[in-house]
C-alpha cells in the first residue's frame, strides 16, 4: 500500500503525557473526543492540521513514559499513516502494533517538517517526494509484524486462537 | 528448546522467564510465558475491558489472580471517571476478579502488600510494574491490550531481556536515600539508556536497602526505558513478606554467578549526595549542591506515589518535618500510598505530627502524580514531587515545572520553601 502524506517533525523524548496529556484523561473511554489533543502538548498546531495519511516524524525515544495504550490509539484515530523514528520507547512501540499503528526505525534527520512522504511497509523503506531520498527503516520482527498485518493483537488472538507456537 | 549443549549461568530476568516459558531461554530469544498476576488501572481497565469483551471469552483465565485498582482517579473528580469506575466495578462482579476500590491505594503498593512473590511474572497495565521486582518478581509494565490478552488466556509474549547489573556498594550518608541512588543510575543511563533491557541490582550494598528502598529504586527502572528491575530474593525479602504475613510465598531467587550481563555498573552509595532530577526529564538529574539547584522557589511539595510514599518514606519526612512549619509559599501534600501505609503512619503518630505542620493529607492512591487531580499545578508554578515523572504537563499543566527527589528532601524544601539540602537537617 502506498500513501503519500505530509511529515510532522518532532524532537527527541516526546513523552506519553506530549501525546495524551493527565488533563485529558476523562476522556479516556471517548477516543474520538481524546484524538482531537493528540501531541498537543508537544505541537499545538498538530491536532487541527493533521490530515488523514500524515506522518509523526520524531527523533529518538519517541513515545516514552506511561503504558497509557491511549497514546498509540489517538495518534492513529488522528488519521497518522505512522509514527517514523530513531528510537521508541519499548511499551509504545508495542502498545503501536497492539492497536495495528505502523511504527518504523529510522534516521529521520534528512526529512523536514512539511516534506510528502510515501511509506512502502512491504520494503521497510520511506520515499521523501520532497527531496527524492529514499530513507531504509529497520524492519519490524517477523513476530509483530504478522500481528501488525492481522490488524493488531486482538485480531490475531482471534485468528489463532491464542499465541501461535 | 534447545538441546543438550551446557546450561548457561542465567541472570533473574532469564531463570524467572524461562520458568515460565517451560524451557531455558537466554536474552534476544522471542518465548511465549505463563504469567501469575495480572492487573490493571482506572486509566488503563476501561480500555482493557474492552479489548477483553472484543477477544471473545467469556471467562477470565484465572480471576483470582486478575485485579482492578481504581486509583488514579480516588475519588472521583469528574462524571466520566465515575462512569469509568462503575463499569469496571461491574466487570469485576460480572467476571470474578477482585476490585480495589478508591482509598485503598495505588496498584503497585497493594501488589508489593498482598501479592508480589519471589520468581513471579507479573504484567499490568501501567508501566510502574516493575515495582514488584522489588521482591524478586519479573513485573513489567504494558498496555490494555496485551493486559486483556493475559487476563483471557494467562500468557504473553516476551522479547527475553539483555541485563545491566548494577551493583551497589558501601552505605548511604544520613540524608541520602534509595531514591537518590536510582536518581543517579538514571542520570548516568539516560532515559533511554536501558529500553528492552533488564536492570538487575545486587552487589553487598544490598543490605542496605530494605524491602522500601528497593520499591523505589525498581519502580524508576522504566524511567530508564527498562523492561523491568529486578533485585534477588533474600531475607531481606523474607523479613518483608512475614511483615505481610505471606513468609510461605517466599523462596531464595539469586542470579547464577556466571550469568551473562550486557554491562555491569558499580555504585558505592557513600559517595552519593542528595539528587534532583530537573523539568522537564527524569534524567535531567542534579546534585542538590548544583547551581542549578540553588534559589529555587517551590510552590508545592508532594509527598506521595508508588516510588515514595510507603511508612518508611513518611518517616523520613517527618523526622526532618518534627515540630516545624512547612514553609507559608509552600503548599505540602501528603497522599499515602494505600490505606494500611496511612493506618500505620496514623498509628506512629505522624500524620498528627505533620497535619500540625501544616500537611494536607489526602486519599490514598496516585493522588496528584498524574495530573488527574489532588494537587494540579497553576501556570509558572514549581513543584517538588517525590514521583517519578517531571514530563512536561505530567502534573496536570504544560506550563507548570516538576522536581524529583527524595521524601528527605522534600522534607527539607517544605520547610526553607526552596530546593534545600536534607542534609543540614539530619546529624
Amino acid at each position: 500500500m502506498k500513501q503519500n502524506g505530509r511529515a510532522w517533525k518532532f524532537g527527541d523524548g516526546i513523552s506519553t503525557d506530549h501525546i495524551a496529556p493527565g488533563r485529558f484523561y476523562h476522556l479516556r473511554s471517548n477516543l474520538e473526543e481524546l484524538a482531537k489533543y493528540t501531541l498537543i502538548d508537544a505541537r499545538e498546531d498538530f491536532p487541527g492540521g493533521i490530515q488523514p495519511g500524515d506522518f509523526v516524524v520524531a527523533g529518538s525515544n519517541f513515545g516514552l513514559g506511561s503504558s497509557r495504550e491511549h497514546a498509540a490509539i489517538v495518534i492513529k484515530l488522528a488519521g497518522a499513516r505512522a509514527v517514523l523514528a530513531k528510537s521508541f520507547a519499548r511499551i509504545f512501540y508495542r502498545n503501536a502494533i497492539n492497536v495495528g499503528l505502523p511504527v518504523l526505525v529510522c534516521d529521520t534527520e534528512e526529512i523536514a517538517d512539511g516534506d510528502r512522504l510515501v511509506l512502502d511497509m512491504a520494503h521497510s523503506r520511506v520515499l521523501d517526494e520532497t527531496t527524492g531520498k529514499r530513507i531504509e527503516c529497520e524492519p519490524v520482527p517477523a513476530f509483530m509484524r504478522e500481528i501488525l498485518e492481522t490488524g493488531g493483537l486482538v485480531n490475531y488472538i482471534t485468528k489463532h486462537g491464542g499465541f501461535a507456537k | 528448546m534447545r538441546g543438550d549443549t551446557a546450561r548457561m549461568g542465567q541472570t533473574l530476568a532469564e531463570k524467572i522467564i524461562g520458568e515460565h516459558a517451560g524451557h531455558d531461554v537466554s536474552a534476544g530469544e522471542i518465548v511465549v510465558a505463563k504469567v501469575d498476576l495480572c492487573y490493571v488501572q482506572d486509566g488503563t481497565g476501561p480500555l482493557a475491558m474492552r479489548e477483553f469483551r472484543d477477544l471473545g471469552r467469556h471467562r477470565l483465565a484465572m480471576p483470582e489472580r486478575t485485579l482492578i485498582f481504581l486509583d488514579h482517579a480516588a475519588p472521583c473528580p469528574r462524571q466520566e471517571l465515575a462512569n469509568d469506575h462503575k463499569s469496571l466495578r461491574h466487570f469485576a462482579a460480572e467476571f470474578g476478579c477482585k476490585l480495589f476500590d478508591i482509598g485503598e491505594g495505588v496498584c503497585h503498593q497493594i501488589v508489593l502488600e498482598q501479592f508480589a512473590a519471589p520468581g513471579l511474572l507479573i504484567v499490568g497495565a501501567d508501566s510502574h510494574t516493575c515495582t514488584n521486582g522489588a521482591l524478586g518478581a519479573f513485573g513489567t509494565g504494558m498496555g490494555s491490550t496485551d493486559v486483556a490478552v493475559a487476563m483471557a488466556t494467562g500468557e504473553t509474549w516476551f522479547k527475553v531481556p539483555e541485563t545491566i547489573r548494577i551493583d551497589v556498594a558501601g552505605k548511604s550518608s544520613p540524608g541520602v536515600h534509595s531514591k537518590d541512588v536510582i536518581l543517579h543510575v538514571i542520570g548516568l543511563l539516560g532515559a533511554d539508556g536501558a529500553t528492552y533491557k533488564a536492570l538487575e541490582f545486587g552487589g553487598q550494598g544490598l543490605t542496605e536497602l530494605d524491602v522500601s528502598d528497593r520499591a523505589t529504586i525498581a519502580n524508576m527502572a522504566v524511567e530508564a526505558g527498562a523492561k523491568t528491575g529486578i533485585f534477588p530474593s533474600d531475607e531481606m525479602t523474607k523479613e518483608y513478606l512475614a511483615q505481610c504475613g505471606r513468609e510461605h510465598e517466599w523462596r531464595e531467587l539469586q542470579a547464577d554467578a556466571d550469568a551473562s550481563y550486557e554491562r555491569t555498573i558499580v555504585i558505592d552509595m557513600g559517595s552519593l549526595v542528595p539528587m534532583v532530577a530537573l523539568p522537564h526529564y527524569v534524567d535531567n538529574v542534579k546534585p542538590i549542591t548544583d547551581p542549578d539547584c540553588k534559589g529555587v522557589t517551590i510552590d508545592q511539595v508532594f509527598l506521595g506515589s508508588c516510588t515514595n510514599c510507603r511508612i518508611e518514606d513518611i518517616r523520613a519526612f517527618e523526622k526532618i518535618m518534627h515540630g516545624k512549619r512547612v514553609h507559608s509559599g509552600t503548599r505540602t501534600l501528603l497522599t499515602p500510598a494505600s490505606r494500611t501505609v496511612l493506618l500505620q503512619a496514623l498509628e506512629e503518630g505522624l500524620v498528627d505530627s505533620l497535619v500540625k505542620s501544616g500537611v494536607t493529607i489526602t486519599t490514598a492512591g496516585c493522588g496528584a502524580c498524574v495530573g488527574v487531580h489532588g494537587g494540579i499545578l497553576a501556570d509558572g508554578e514549581r513543584c517538588l514531587a517525590t514521583s517519578n515523572r517531571n514530563f512536561k504537563g505530567r502534573m496536570g499543566n504544560p506550563n507548570a515545572f516538576v522536581y524529583l527527589a527524595s521524601p528527605a528532601t522534600a522534607a527539607a524544601t517544605a520547610i526553607k520553601g526552596e530546593l534545600a539540602d536534607p542534609r543540614e537537617f539530619v546529624s
